[in-house]
């Protein structure tokens, strides 16, 4: 056993962190909330161009996946810069299309690894919503074993998260692809979202620890820095405590979707009627939705007032963390999945 | 990144089962914290010593099978899954055999580590003082030079089963003029029934009787049971309450199996409909996959050469909290039912309430995380 990143899966990591700081995702996210896609359809090709959304696109469609655990360490990165757009559905889309194969496949994979494709979609068994379907090139619908590609984004919503909109996709628009293998690939999709959503809500935590442990270091009062108060600090570990014990069951995670991709072939997910890796993707929504919910909790109320504004960047991380913890499966839908499973 | 067993962790697990089926007692055994159940228990380390598991993380040449941290933790997973009792040789085991195998002499590990095997010597630890709790290095017994070995004079206390131990361990100031209060202590073993030592028992929240203090009153402790250099005492002890002794205080197997019995009662006696409840076994389940993935990962990290520090406080705060939760998740499954006692959920409600007390308290496990894991400036406690 060694339930350890290699090297190569770290450099991937600290790569995409260098790509993402020099980047000014504050500046990005400012553009993104105001309707302007452009910076951050621009951030998106450089992303692809390190390899990211190649990760959940099969050899055969020009992509490298799936590959599950490059597939976190890069959501993680993409959570920790608070990265705009359809991030987790794009990927989902990857195992999606590949399930359904056949020319919808042929049409849409090969952009998607490339980043030319931006995706959105919605699922049943979650939520209505194709989170920024405006800023998509598609948006994908599936109904029992049928999928569509919709006529239109449809009416927006204000998100929690103004770095965010909401849009229940048009009705109607013709099936492209038809038949069981839909069902089978809708679920892996499923996993694959909410597992991706883990992710980003594991590194959207991390960045909103990282920044308070920082306030308080150089936050003084009563002539003494705020964190070296006890009630401070014990509030940090238990925050610390919940993304570290978070971390594992991600990886957990991934690494049962790769064994199960080993079994049963990319992307056609677990047979029916098998937990799969299933509830061990439910198990890590859990625990990084909570964690990086809590970690919000804990900076908003250590960095006090200010923290209640939109002065600092931090703004766009704490509104970010609730919508994570609750988009592709609540917490309570996933104890649901875990029991179950 | 993966999660395989090597074949040889695999064949000790098999082996671990098939024995543990045989061997299990069917029915409980009575609580280890009674007279009558330490003696069974004392008992069933012999059987376990007799099949050679009683240690299986230490050297063959003493009773042990040479298992790598991999095999030990798999050998939990069995042993707790078995549904076997819990183990009354633990301190021994745990942590005053690393320690020995860390700094003793060749002589004191032949000498000890036989007999705390085969649960013919069992061992209390002797640490906390009336005045010396989470700062221990606060301790004032002392061990006064006299020829051939040290006199041991003070009181110790919180001393788990010391009412039934046979042998004790500790650090003792032997350098009351040392500049700080960690410095000028020694690490030594002594008899719990020597000429000097009174064991007073101190009845536990549930009543139980081994929980005691320990008097000593120039007590002879002989040079060959000093461990270590004298005024090294601090460093030796540290060294094994950090490092692996953080990955084996509690293994994942125990809350494994707990988790599995909480999924069980729910299954059994669950409202379907009551979501909060459901949500708690849930979480329980969770919980002890992430414990036990969580020390996959440290585990690895230490095969691969690295050292494990200050993270043995994340993992002490996680298990304890966590065993408080699982146990009142069961009790109030259990309904009306949950006031009865001496059964194995209410024995197991009590153990858990003590753990985020002892081996260093959440409080003080918090303030080395905030300090040594995020950097935070210290302050007053």
């Amino acid at each position: 056993m060694r339930f350890l990143l290699t090297d190569e899966q770290r450099e991937f990591g600290r790569s995409l962190d260098a790509l993402l700081t020099a980047a000014d995702t504050p500046a990005v996210l400012r553009a993104w909330a105001a309707g302007d896609h452009g910076p951050g359809r621009a951030l998106w090709g450089r992303l692809a161009d390190a390899g990211v959304f190649a990760l959940a696109v099969p050899e055969a469609y020009g992509g490298v996946g799936p590959l599950p655990v490059e597939a976190a360490v890069a959501c993680v990165e993409l959570g920790r810069h608070a990265v705009p757009g359809p991030v987790a559905e794009t990927l989902a889309a990857g195992v999606l299309l590949a399930g359904a194969g056949g020319p919808v496949a042929e049409e849409w994979l090969p952009g998607i690894a490339s980043g030319a494709a931006v995706v959105s979609l919605t699922l049943e068994g979650y939520g209505p919503y194709a989170p920024d379907a405006d800023a998509a090139d598609a948006v994908f619908t599936v109904t029992g074993d049928e999928l569509r590609l919709a006529p239109g984004p449809g009416e927006p919503s204000a998100s929690a998260d103004p770095a965010r909109r909401l849009f229940r996709p048009e009705p109607g628009g013709a099936p492209v692809a038809k038949g069981p293998a839909i069902r089978a690939a809708a679920r892996a999709a499923g996993d694959t979202a909410a597992f991706a959503t883990a992710a980003l809500a594991l590194g959207c935590g991390e960045e909103l620890l990282r920044a308070t442990v920082a306030y308080v270091k150089q936050r003084t009062q009563f002539g003494v820095p705020v964190g070296s108060f006890q009630a401070v600090k014990h509030r940090l570990a238990d925050t610390l405590l919940g993304l570290e014990f978070a971390r594992p069951l991600l990886y957990g995670a991934a690494v049962e979707l790769a064994s199960e991709v080993s079994r049963t072939g990319a992307g056609t997910g677990s047979a029916e009627g098998s937990p799969g890796a299933g509830a061990a993707v439910a198990a890590a929504k859990v625990a990084a939705g909570e964690a990086g919910y809590a970690a919000a909790r804990t900076a908003l109320q250590l960095h006090g007032a200010i923290g209640y504004t939109e002065e600092l960047d931090l703004a766009w991380w704490l509104r970010r963390a609730r919508p994570l913890r609750d988009a592709w499966g609540t917490p309570s839908a996933c104890r649901a999945r875990v029991l179950a499973g | 990144m993966d999660l395989e067993q090597t074949a040889r962790t695999e064949a000790l697990r098999t082996e671990a089962r098939a024995w543990l089926r045989e061997h299990v007692p069917a029915r409980p055994l009575p609580s280890l914290e009674t007279g009558e159940g330490f003696a069974a228990h004392r008992e069933w380390e012999a059987l376990l010593h007799s099949g050679r598991w009683s240690a299986v993380s230490w050297p063959e040449e003493y009773g042990g099978r040479g298992a790598d941290l991999f095999g030990w933790l798999a050998f939990e997973e069995e042993y707790w899954a078995a549904g076997a009792p819990g183990r009354v040789s633990q301190n021994g085991v745990s942590l005053l055999a690393p320690t020995l195998l860390a700094h003793g002499t060749a002589g004191q590990r032949a000498r000890v580590l036989g007999p705390m095997a085969s649960g013919e010597v069992i061992w209390a630890q002797a640490w906390s003082e009336p005045e010396a709790g989470s700062d221990l290095a606060a301790l004032r017994s002392r061990a006064v030079r006299t020829e051939g070995g040290w006199l041991l004079s003070g009181q110790k206390t919180w001393s788990s089963r010391a009412a039934f131990a046979d042998r004790a361990f500790g650090i003792f100031r032997t350098d009351p003029g040392a500049a700080k209060p960690h410095q000028g202590l020694t690490y030594l073993m002594f008899g719990l029934r020597d000429p000097g030592v009174t064991v007073r028992p101190i009845g536990r929240l549930d009543g139980k009787p081994a929980f005691a203090e320990i008097f000593l009153d120039e007590v002879f402790v002989p040079d060959e049971d000093v461990i270590g250099e004298p005024g090294q005492g601090w460093r030796i002890a540290m060294s094994a309450t950090g490092d692996e002794r953080g990955l084996t205080l509690r293994s994942p197997g125990r809350f494994l199996a707990a988790a599995d019995r909480l999924r069980e009662l729910w299954h059994r006696a669950g409202d379907p409909a009551d979501t909060a409840l459901r949500d708690r076994v849930a979480d329980a389940a969770i919980g002890a996959r992430a414990y036990q993935l969580f020390t996959a990962a440290s585990a690895s990290r230490f095969a691969a050469g690295a050292a494990l520090g200050p993270e043995s406080s994340l993992n002490k705060v996680f298990w304890s909290s966590y065993d408080i939760a699982l146990h009142e998740t069961a009790l109030d499954l259990l309904g009306p039912d949950a006031e009865v006692a001496d059964t194995p959920w209410a024995e197991g409600y009590v153990f858990a309430l003590a753990g985020p007390v002892y081996a260093g308290t959440n409080e003080i496990q918090r303030d080395i995380i905030a300090e040594r894991l995020l950097g935070l400036p210290k302050g007053r406690r």
